[in-house]
């Protein structure tokens, strides 16, 4: 009996490192050297076989900007942005997960929380995070406080929404099975329900995590670079970004920009590495 | 006609000392009484022995698995009772059964934990009751799985496994509560004939150990002829018993009893009047479900 699983037991349980993904690997290095020679090629010439490329040309090329990138590298006060820019993003984050996930599931599981909490909730939740900028400047006492609130709020709608509806989707069976086998309620939370709602949980941390991106760059060029050092360039890199800007240096704000989408590819990515961990269940197979 | 279930109680004669006969008394299941009433369950009476395995048939949608949900006490009844080994499970003053795991069920499309490895799901039961410890339960589990030849996905999830194997983990997983019935709802309805058969010889193997007493719901009339003591021919909805039919073939059963004449005379006997009621079923559009 049993042959047909036995027979793939020993691949199973091999981990999320299963096989290096050598293809695929190589198709993104390609397909990042060919984006990077195109544009290098489009802001040097301003144009393309004959017809001129309007906007392009006004872009710096790639090889200024890994010039301005490499000088950046020994700049103290670059790395201080991204520290800066990290911090805010994590305790906003965080902030999200602590508060969103007991409030998403308090909602599913009970009827009368559901009831008092969600109709705020729904009210709120349209508001985009850029809108509650000026309030919060206003109302927090610091501008730290104030822009990891607006990064807080980035994710915390996104995650409370993914529990809500991943503990709401556990097939009723499982509790019907949980509760005949004699498990308690407390059981019941915390064997069915909990593990349950972990895969969504990951879904809406990854997708809040890259809101929270989005916000904190926007929140620091409005609220302007608090905590900056040396002639403002440690505000945060949405401040360095926009200083560069005011400052006239082009290269700069490019340099800004892909150091935003290399660290928010890096959080995504542990994201998803600790929800892969945490679901093994879910694992590749 | 000799009593089948007679028949198979001296050589497994735990099953009386176990208990778990159910008595369904005149048993009424009307969903939504204010608005339009739909009779799920029409006066339904069943004397289900002690380690007897009764097959309930009929088409789908008629009310069988309403039947099953109020045994298990994940449904009320609206009125009648049904009484285990004498005591009340829900009846007068008591529409719900609590559930309970001297009554467990295997769900039709499986309700193992997708979160749990099969060995974790095979403990739940026992380790949530307190009757073992996690070490006394792992072990009694690992003895269980090999029997049933399940040792070798004790470490894998339920996702990793063919549905076949998972059927057999979920009613190990069962057993492991030692419950006095097991109520099947349908659990091999999407599996493929082949696996189908397999799985009947499975569970007859293992119901061979643990003769305990299993209220199964198909539809599948050789299905039923083949693993039960009786087969319960139900009416399209409301559901009540249309035909009871010993099966008096005598157990322990294999593959080779589906081409003996006497199922086949067994199966010209019944497969009118399923069908009789198939085509009624049919006739109204009733959904599959």
């Amino acid at each position: 009996m049993a042959t047909a699983a036995s027979a793939h037991a020993g691949s199973l349980r091999s981990g999320p490192f299963k096989k290096l993904p050598v293809r695929s690997l190589r198709r993104g290095v390609v397909s990042i050297i060919v984006f990077l020679v195109l544009w290098e090629i489009g802001s040097r010439f301003g144009e393309w076989t004959g017809i001129s490329l309007p906007w392009i040309g006004r872009v710096p090329p790639p090889t200024d900007v890994l010039v301005t990138w490499n000088t950046l590298l020994t700049d103290q006060g670059y790395w201080y942005s991204w520290y800066q820019t990290y911090l805010r993003v994590f305790a906003g984050f965080l902030a999200a997960m602590v508060v969103g996930i007991p409030f998403g599931l308090a909602m599913a599981i009970s009827r009368s929380a559901y009831g008092i909490l969600f109709p705020p909730f729904e009210v709120l939740r349209p508001i985009p995070p850029l809108a509650w900028v000026p309030a919060s400047i206003i109302f927090w006492p610091t501008q730290e406080l104030s822009i990891a609130f607006v990064t807080f709020l980035g994710a915390f709608y996104t995650i409370v929404i993914n529990v809500l509806g991943g503990a709401k989707s556990i097939d009723v069976r499982y509790f019907q099975a949980a509760q005949s086998m004699g498990a308690s309620s407390w059981n019941v939370f915390s064997r069915i329900i909990l593990p349950g709602t972990l895969p969504s949980i990951f879904v809406g941390a990854a997708v809040g995590m890259g809101i929270t991106w989005e916000v904190v760059v926007a929140a620091e060029m409005i609220s302007g670079g608090g905590g900056a050092i040396q002639g403002g360039s440690g505000g945060g890199l949405g401040f360095f970004i926009w200083n560069s800007y005011v400052g006239g240096s082009d290269t700069q704000i490019v340099v800004g920009m892909i150091s935003i989408g290399i660290a928010g590819y890096v959080s995504s990515s542990l994201i998803r590495l600790l929800g892969t961990f945490a679901t093994p269940w879910l694992r590749q197979r | 006609m000799i009593s089948a279930v007679e028949n198979i109680q001296p050589a497994n004669a735990p099953a009386s000392a176990r208990g778990g006969a159910i008595q369904i008394e005149d048993v009424v299941k009307v969903y939504d009484p204010e608005g339009a009433a739909v009779m799920a369950v029409d006066h339904c009476s069943l004397d289900i022995k002690a380690g007897e395995i009764c097959m309930i048939v009929g088409p789908s949608g008629c009310g069988k698995t309403t039947l099953l949900n109020a045994i298990a006490g994940f449904h009320d009844i609206t009125s009648g009772s049904i009484h285990m080994d004498g005591e009340l499970l829900c009846g007068p003053g008591k529409p719900m059964a609590e559930p309970g795991s001297d009554r467990i069920v295997v769900f039709q499309n499986g309700a193992l934990f997708p979160w749990r490895t099969n060995l974790e799901n095979v403990i739940f039961g026992p380790v949530m009751q307190g009757t073992m410890t996690k070490a006394q339960a792992i072990d009694k589990a690992r003895g269980m799985m090999a029997d049933a030849g399940l040792n070798d996905v004790e470490y894998n999830y339920p996702g990793e496994i063919s549905s076949g194997v998972r059927r057999r983990v979920e009613i190990v997983r069962a057993l492991m509560n030692d419950p006095k019935v097991l109520l099947f709802d349908e659990p091999y309805r999407a599996l493929d004939s082949l696996t189908k058969s397999v799985m009947h010889e499975a569970l007859l193997e293992i119901y061979y150990r643990n003769p305990v007493t299993i209220f199964f719901i198909t539809h599948d009339l050789e299905e039923a002829l083949f693993v039960g003591h009786r087969v319960v021919i139900m009416t399209t909805r409301p559901c009540k018993p249309k035909k009871i039919l010993d099966v008096d073939i005598p157990h322990p059963r294999d593959y080779g009893v589906l081409t003996s004449k006497r199922f086949r005379e067994l199966m010209e006997e019944t497969v009118d009047a399923v069908h009789e009621e198939a085509l009624k079923a049919f006739d109204r559009g009733e959904k599959e479900g």
